[in-house]
């Protein structure tokens, strides 16, 4: 039997090679377990409704898709990753959400030879000195949101704003990005410790010093905590709310309902985007998973779209490493981000959006589109990316 | 800091203790009565929050889900006391340790399976979702002033129940000596499980009343255990007054060190009490026994 089947296999295995149906080896590498799962959860559902789309194919090649837990542990994420490139010989890792974990997974799979391209975390560290030609963030820079909403804020002539973030590096970032771009007086700056339940006490501080509006960033939990909170003590309508969309997108929203309508957040995407293809994923993605779909899962259906993009142009030939990166700096796709492109540091050149939170047809709360704050909005480490060349 | 901003911030202290003596209540009466460490207890507040959302959006009624809330922890309660708990309670602490810690995974991953991850919530009725300014120029949320009241109620009535009344007694009797209670015809086992549910259904009743502030999701029990953990200890372990007293001192002591000191201090300042109590008063302030 052996004997007779083994040159049929022989002959499948070249005719694979031949016709690109070898399969693409895709690690994807998210959390999936723990309060922060939904983050997981959300990004895949994102990266297989595009693959679904496209028949489960990347660059015409069907897809093998390695799926991995980090538990939103470096240490843990590290473990999964190695074996997802040493074992599994996946070619492009994907899906992480925390850049934590990113920090700690990048160096070993870079090392082994496989691309990187981030469906979410996006830390400044590969943006800017540690850039990589293997490294790609089809995401965000971490910075930028904050950055777009300081903008905003200081364009509009807004004087004084109160900060509020998590005692974590990423609460910095992402106060330190709102102060890059807003110059007016920031009349408080708090930093609470990480999970917080109860904001009462800060926010009897923020009446208190009465300033013209509250920039917060508190992902997940925390921030439906506060933002409930924040509208039962019947402050959001004389102190409005600002935050970057991560705090007030539809991993949140369902939980805060009401007391989120009025605030404003900044953003990338909204699920209310007015272009044919958003609109086409936001019905799709509602119609197979019951849910509205956020940012996270935006970008990552992007993500996919984008490598398939990529692959293609080169005939699904991504093993020729060199070609498959230059296809992606060049990528051309249809993003549902509208206007998308690969800056010299391989971090995106996007727009951003204000968004105010109001009820959609059905009473649910989602971000209403209300200006466009900056066009081809770059990073700010991409000045200090010496990018190697090709390799 | 402006007199009338102490006088709100003290409040936002009473009440945040108030809140953790609602779900201290119950962890010290079994810790302490029973000698059991329940980690779960943690569990059965996030099944009082599930189950009150889950019966708000099925019913639309508030009051049904404050109802509902503790009943739905009473049972969980009851059901893991009987099936898996109960055969813990003669094994030394860190095997009740380990088994109550493996039942918080479990009900966790229970709860995503049957909720999902997206966090649920729970609306107030436009009567309590007010505030109301009882200190001026700083309106007060009503529903902070309602969970003020609840645990005040609960309280007492815990009080009058251990101290006034025959099933309190019987309590007494089973924490003191438990095989001369039962030589004195006390149905030890039937008064722990009542009590386990009992303390079950205040954890739900806590899980139900913080439902409407914070998130409710999985995992939501973890670190309010700790908070509660921390009064338990410091109150003296099966001592409700000292809960009472201790719940009070921990969220006063966390709102004023929040705003007063740097974010990391701010973090420890309860742990830093807890500490400095042990050291003068290692079994806590009002021990229950000896």
């Amino acid at each position: 039997m052996r004997h007779v089947l083994a040159p049929v296999f022989a002959l499948g295995l070249l005719s694979g090679a031949a016709f690109g149906a070898e399969p693409v080896r895709i690690g994807f590498l998210s959390t999936f377990s723990g309060p922060s799962g939904q983050l997981g959860q959300e990004l895949l559902d994102g990266f297989n409704l595009a693959l679904d789309q496209n028949g489960r194919a990347i660059g015409g090649r069907p897809v093998e898709l390695i799926q991995g837990d980090d538990q939103a542990k470096p240490d843990v994420g590290r473990q999964v990753a190695e074996k997802m490139v040493e074992q599994d010989k996946a070619q492009i890792l994907t899906g992480v959400n925390f850049s934590n974990v990113m920090l700690a997974v990048a160096r070993p799979v870079l090392d082994a030879g496989a691309f990187i391209v981030s469906s979410n975390a996006g830390a400044s560290q590969f943006a800017g000195a540690q850039c990589n030609p293997h490294f790609f963030a089809a995401s965000f820079q971490n910075d930028t949101a904050s950055e777009a909403m300081g903008l905003y804020l200081q364009n509009k002539g807004v004087k004084k704003i109160y900060l509020l973030a998590p005692n974590y590096p990423a609460g910095k970032d992402f106060l330190a990005g709102f102060k890059r771009a807003y110059k007016g007086q920031i009349v408080g700056e708090v930093y609470t410790t990480f999970g917080q339940l109860d904001y009462a006490a800060e926010i009897a501080q923020v009446r208190a010093a009465n300033p013209d509006g509250v920039y917060f960033f508190y992902p997940g939990g925390m921030g439906v905590n506060f933002v409930k909170q924040y509208d039962q003590a019947g402050l959001k309508k004389t102190i409005p709310l600002y935050g970057p969309s991560f705090s007030l997108d539809q991993t949140v929203l369902p939980a805060i309902g009401d007391a989120a309508v009025g605030a404003y957040a900044s953003a990338f995407w909204a699920e209310t985007f007015d272009n044919p293809q958003s609109k086409k994923f936001v019905a799709d993605f509602e119609a197979k998973y019951h849910r509205i779909p956020s940012p996270n899962a935006a970008v990552a259906f992007d993500t996919a779209r984008l490598l398939d993009a990529a692959a293609r142009s080169i005939g699904g030939r991504i093993e020729d490493k060199p070609a498959f990166q230059k296809a992606l700096e060049n990528v051309k796709f249809e993003s549902l981000r509208g206007n998308f492109r690969f800056n010299t540091n391989h971090y995106p050149i996007q727009d951003f959006y204000l968004t105010e939170i109001v009820k959609d047809a059905q009473g649910r709360p989602v971000m209403a589109v209300r200006e466009k704050i900056d066009s081809d909005h770059k990073d700010a480490y991409v000045g200090q990316c010496k990018m190697p060349p090709a390799n | 800091m402006t007199p009338s901003l102490l006088i709100e911030q003290t409040l936002n202290g009473v009440q945040f203790g108030i809140m953790l003596f609602l779900m201290s209540a119950g962890l010290t009466l079994v810790f302490g009565i029973m000698n059991f460490i329940n980690l779960a207890h943690g569990s059965l507040y996030m099944i009082g929050a599930f189950a009150g959302a889950a019966t708000q959006a099925a019913t639309g009624s508030f009051a049904l889900a404050i109802v509902a809330a503790p009943i739905a922890a009473a049972l969980a309660g009851l059901v893991l006391e009987s099936a898996l708990l109960r055969r813990f309670y003669g094994r030394d602490h860190l095997d009740q340790v380990l088994v109550t810690f493996g039942t918080i995974l479990a009900l966790n991953e229970a709860t995503r399976i049957l909720f999902g991850l997206t966090p649920l919530r729970m609306d107030l009725p436009s009567a309590l979702a007010g505030h109301v300014e009882i200190i001026p120029g700083a309106p007060y949320p009503t529903f902070r002033l309602a969970i003020l009241a609840v645990g005040l109620l609960v309280a007492a009535s815990l009080y009058v129940i251990i101290m006034r009344t025959r099933l309190g007694m019987w309590v007494r009797a089973g924490a003191s000596d438990r095989q001369i209670a039962s030589a004195m015809g006390v149905n030890v086992p039937l008064v722990f499980a009542a009590l386990f549910a009992t303390g079950a259904a205040l954890a739900g009743l806590a899980g139900v009343m913080a439902a409407p502030i914070l998130s409710v999701q999985v995992g939501m029990g973890e670190p309010i255990l700790i908070l509660a953990l921390v009064v338990t200890v410091i109150g003296g372990i099966g001592s409700i007054r000292g809960a009472f007293v201790a719940a009070l001192l921990v969220g006063v002591v966390d709102t004023f060190a929040r705003v007063l000191l740097t974010p990391a201090l701010g973090g420890m300042a309860i742990f830093m009490t807890m500490a400095a109590i042990l050291a003068f008063r290692p079994k806590g302030l009002f021990p229950a026994h000896g």
